[in-house]
């Protein structure tokens, strides 16, 4: 569908903005590559909105200059960059049909003819019998995809989509995220995404930037950034940490600390900062690496292995997996995800449990940030 | 249980209400009747005996339908000149930040907030120490100063209510400034328009107490019949009355009918 | 992977250009309002200081009139029309109790119980407007004939004893009274109380009604404790929108009542078009627009609402 060999990438240098005293954007370099799935996640108010409305031409940055591909767009209005916008709670012309509002930015351009292109566009997002309704006699899913068409049919270099899913219910924004994945690999064109949905951000995007305060934390693919985060704001954002704080042993290839008497270990290579000896590190591991046995077992635990003795303070049963919240001295509550292959009977709440995990496993964070950093904002914007 | 109290007692909001409105209504009840009535002396307060004689000549009055064709032609001036300086108003009021915002809001809001006779009297002050001539364009110009802020006021709340993102996704989709305005813009703001316009429209063609400081000798409807309420009230002006207040129901309802058949006709 | 993010301190290669909004754009708004804006200006306000200036004048008509700071004319206007300033207040006040007396049933009516039938009871409540007021106000004297069947019944019931009792009417006579100009006042602004209502009553939630009957209130407590609050700004605005025109009116006064009912429109009205007294009359309109301003002021206050444009 695209026909833009010279397309080339998003390019944002030194882009800010302020409003009055107020930074929304600290200045950012960025480069989205022609044709990836691009996410910008974060919690509301974090500047990733300002950052894509930058890119579509709808805010005017304070400083910078954004660039496709060869081209330097910053001074040109929103009706003169080849961009189109998903816009949240889609912003369908209430007054026109389906079929002028999808037709909209062709009629805008001078063309004429336009039923063909636009009957293909409402088959693509399968709407063919809706074309004559009114934006509000359709459902919000097929709101949703007359916003996709609408954009996609100009054959935009890149689409922006912003929380194109926020107004979904949980079970529909789950198919439209697989929808929008497979409608980006067919046409081949630059999506860049803002959500606040991690799991969403992960499941669509090649690369996702991690967004905190108006500054980018972290950049990577989601695997990358959900196993190494470099921040206490990543990896409590990004899904669930344990993050336990300790002081540290020992330093080299394989780094040895210990928190409340307990010891662990973990790789060098998997700290974010570089530990020294006598210096405090926050030592992080995922609830999914950890497996959980009752006390009496403690000797059938392989060697090497991190253990930390507690006890269960809570449990709920999740289906796939049962989650365990942990008292223990080291960390007052650590959480544990059990599958649910085979249920141990033992493991109730009040029983006494040692936790366990590869240390490869392990993270390290710079401990001179907050620990608790990431986690208020996602309940508050769920 | 069902005796008659409880019955009135459920029902009071409803038949006080119907007694409001039949209050409402009784007045043009009786102007309507009386358009058949052939008084016996000049004026037309007391049924003598049914006639159709004003309604076969309802021109009938030495200036009557003249004073009616002025007063239509200064309510329609007057509606297109406010709706356009009205509109404009709206929406540097609703879409801008600047200076001076709550000054401006204050100038819109008195002339609503102030008996009509001050301002009447005013601009006959205006007017005689400037020694302007009373009459068409006086009356032009006092009409659209008061209907001004009525239609700020329309356009406002509907502006208010409108999503700007809209307007971005039309400049997002290749549409520069005049076209965002004329297909996204105005469309969607056109109902508030509408209804500033007719709101101007009724204000200005039933206006008397403003008309009547400052039309000198030009004659308005309104001015003819309060000229005729003191020498003798002819029975036309009840017919011109009941055919006013048939056709604007009619077009009411019939506006009605059709929104709704085009809601019927493309069902969810 | 060839996205990158630099910390944001790391420098610039080049001074990033800082972009400001330009000139022309900053200037569109005032360019909506000029046309406007100016229109009132120059008709609005410049005719208030004409006013003011006219009110402080003296002379005659033969000889000219002459700005002499002659404030006197404020008090002795006020002091020789206090009857007709005081009558005024009474009769708007009293109008724009019925209406909220009469107009909020109604109100209640179309937006909780008309179910279908709603757009026709509005059309009806709206329709009088487009007959003149006028030709309606006549129409009251014919309502209101002496002898007439309404006279009558009102007689009969006794009703009429009540308002001579307080001074609204003589005797059997309705028309020349006090109680047929507020009649005709109440009746020419209701619309302008109901339609307010209506959109304020209109947007109350109905299921906070069966939220306040599932939390033990009786009807009337919901109405008292729910709906009545909620109502407010409609209220606030009807009552206004009742009583300013109101207490300036005076074609009821002329319409329907007699010498005895006048108010200060009225007098207004005679001193600037048919005496001719332009300074009284400048004085007495100045004198009842800040009495109203006033009198608006403190109820805005009080009623805690000031979103009425």
């Amino acid at each position: 569908m695209t026909d833009k060999t010279a397309g080339g990438d998003v390019r944002l240098s030194g882009i800010s903005k302020h409003y009055g005293t107020f930074t929304a954007v600290h200045p950012l370099d960025l480069t989205i590559p022609q044709g990836s799935f691009f996410a910008l996640l974060g919690a509301s108010g974090c500047g990733k909105t300002t950052t894509l409305r930058m890119i579509a031409g709808l805010e005017e940055p304070s400083t910078g200059t954004v660039h496709l591909g060869d081209r330097e767009v910053t001074d040109l209005p929103p009706y003169k960059r080849p961009v189109n916008t998903v816009f949240q709670s889609y912003a369908l012309f209430p007054h026109l049909s389906i079929f002028e509002n999808i037709a909209f930015g062709l009629r805008r351009r001078g063309i004429k003819s336009v039923k063909k292109q636009v009957d293909d566009m409402l088959d693509l997002v399968q709407l063919g019998q809706f074309a004559q309704r009114k934006p509000h006699q359709l459902s919000g899913g097929q709101q949703q995809r007359v916003a996709v068409a609408r954009a996609l049919i100009n054959h935009p270099q890149v689409l922006l989509l912003d929380e194109p899913l926020g107004a979904l219910d949980l079970k529909l924004r789950r198919q439209m995220q697989l929808e929008l994945k497979r409608i980006q690999t067919e046409v081949g064109i630059t999506f860049v995404h803002v959500t606040h949905d991690q799991e969403e951000a992960m499941t669509m995007a090649d690369t996702v930037a991690v967004m905190n305060g108006g500054r980018v934390e972290q950049l990577g693919a989601p695997a990358e950034l959900y196993e190494n985060p470099r921040t206490t704001f990543v990896a409590n954002f990004l899904g669930t940490s344990n993050l336990i704080e300790a002081s540290v042993e020992s330093a080299g290839p394989d780094v040895v600390v210990s928190a409340s008497g307990t010891t662990l270990r973990l790789p060098a290579a998997r700290c974010s900062t570089t530990p020294r000896t006598g210096g405090k590190l926050l030592v992080g591991v995922r609830p999914e690496k950890v497996s959980l046995v009752p006390a009496a077992e403690e000797n059938a635990i392989a060697t090497g292995r991190n253990k930390i003795t507690g006890r269960i303070a809570a449990s709920s049963f999740i289906g796939v997996s049962t989650q365990f919240v942990i008292d223990s001295p080291v960390c007052p509550e650590l959480e544990v995800y059990v599958q649910n292959i085979e249920r141990d009977g033992r493991l109730v709440p009040g029983a006494e449990v040692v936790l366990h995990w590869n240390p490869e496993h392990t993270f390290g964070l710079d401990a001179d940030q907050d620990i608790d950093a990431g986690i208020e904002t996602v309940e508050e914007s769920a | 249980m069902r005796t008659p109290l409880t019955w009135l007692r459920r029902n009071l909001v409803v038949i006080a209400g119907l007694t409001t409105l039949a209050y409402m209504i009784l007045p043009n009840v009786v102007v309507t009747v009386f358009s058949f009535n052939n008084p016996s002396g000049r004026f037309n307060y007391a049924w003598q005996e049914f006639s159709l004689d004003a309604w076969k000549d309802p021109c009938g009055v030495a200036d009557m339908c003249g004073s009616l064709g002025l007063s239509l032609q200064i309510a329609l001036w007057s509606t297109l000149a406010a709706t356009a300086l009205g509109t404009a108003i709206a929406f540097a009021l609703v879409r801008y930040r600047f200076r001076a915002r709550g000054a401006v809001n204050s100038l819109i809001f008195l002339p609503m907030a102030m008996p009509e006779i001050v301002m009447a009297a005013s601009l006959l002050a205006l007017f005689l120490n400037m020694g302007i001539q009373l009459g068409f364009w006086t009356i032009l110009i006092a009409h659209i100063m008061f209907c001004l802020s009525f239609v700020v006021a329309a356009v406002k709340a509907r502006v208010l209510s409108m999503d700007p993102r809209l307007e971005e996704a039309a400049r997002d989709l290749y549409a520069g400034p005049v076209q965002t305005f004329l297909r996204v813009t105005l469309p969607i703001a056109a109902p508030g328009i509408a209804a500033g316009a007719l709101l101007s429209f009724a204000l200005s063609f039933d206006d008397f107490i403003i008309t009547n400081f400052n039309s000198g000798n030009t004659v308005t409807f309104p001015m003819f019949v309060w000229g005729s309420a003191q020498r003798g009230t002819p029975v036309q002006i009840n017919v011109i009355g009941t055919a006013m207040f048939v056709i604007a129901v009619l077009v009411v309802l019939a506006g009605q009918t059709v929104g709704n058949r085009r809601k019927k006709a493309q069902p969810k | 992977m060839t996205a990158t993010a630099a910390p944001p301190q790391a420098p610039a290669p080049t001074e990033p250009p800082v972009h400001k909004p330009s000139v022309r754009k900053r200037l569109v708004p005032y360019w909506l309002l000029l046309p406007g804006i100016l229109w009132l200006l120059v008709f609005f306000v410049l005719p208030m200081v004409y006013q003011a200036s006219t009110s402080v004048q003296t002379g005659s008509l033969e000889e000219g009139f002459e700005v002499t700071w002659h404030f006197q004319t404020y008090w002795d206007a006020f002091t020789e029309y206090l009857p007709q300033f005081l009558r005024s207040l009474l009769y708007a006040g009293t109008a724009t109790a019925l209406c909220l007396l009469l107009g909020y049933p109604l109100a209640y009516l179309i937006a909780f119980k008309a179910g279908r039938w709603r757009n026709l009871l509005l059309v009806l409540v709206i329709a009088p407007f487009f007959t003149s007021f006028l030709i309606r106000t006549l129409a009251w004297k014919t309502i209101l004939a002496d002898g007439g069947p309404v006279v009558a019944g009102l007689n009969a019931i006794g009703f009429l004893d009540v308002t001579s009792w307080l001074g609204m009417t003589e005797g059997d006579r309705v028309l020349a009274t006090p109680l047929a100009v507020v009649c005709g006042l109440t009746y020419n602004f209701l619309p302008f109380m109901i339609l307010p209502l209506y959109s304020s009553l209109e947007r109350i939630d109905t299921r906070l009604h069966e939220a306040a009957g599932d939390l033990y209130a009786r009807p009337a407590t919901v109405f008292r404790k729910v709906t009545f609050p909620l109502s407010m700004p409609g209220v606030v605005s009807g009552t206004l929108l009742t009583f300013i025109p109101a207490s300036g009116d005076y074609v009821n006064a002329e319409l329907l009542g007699s010498t005895d009912t006048r108010m200060i429109g009225n007098v207004i009205q005679s001193q600037y078009l048919r005496i001719l007294d332009y300074p009284t009359a400048a004085a007495l309109s100045f004198i009842l627009m800040a009495i109203v301003l006033i009198m608006v002021t403190i109820y805005i206050r009080r009623a805690g609402t000031e979103d009425l444009v």
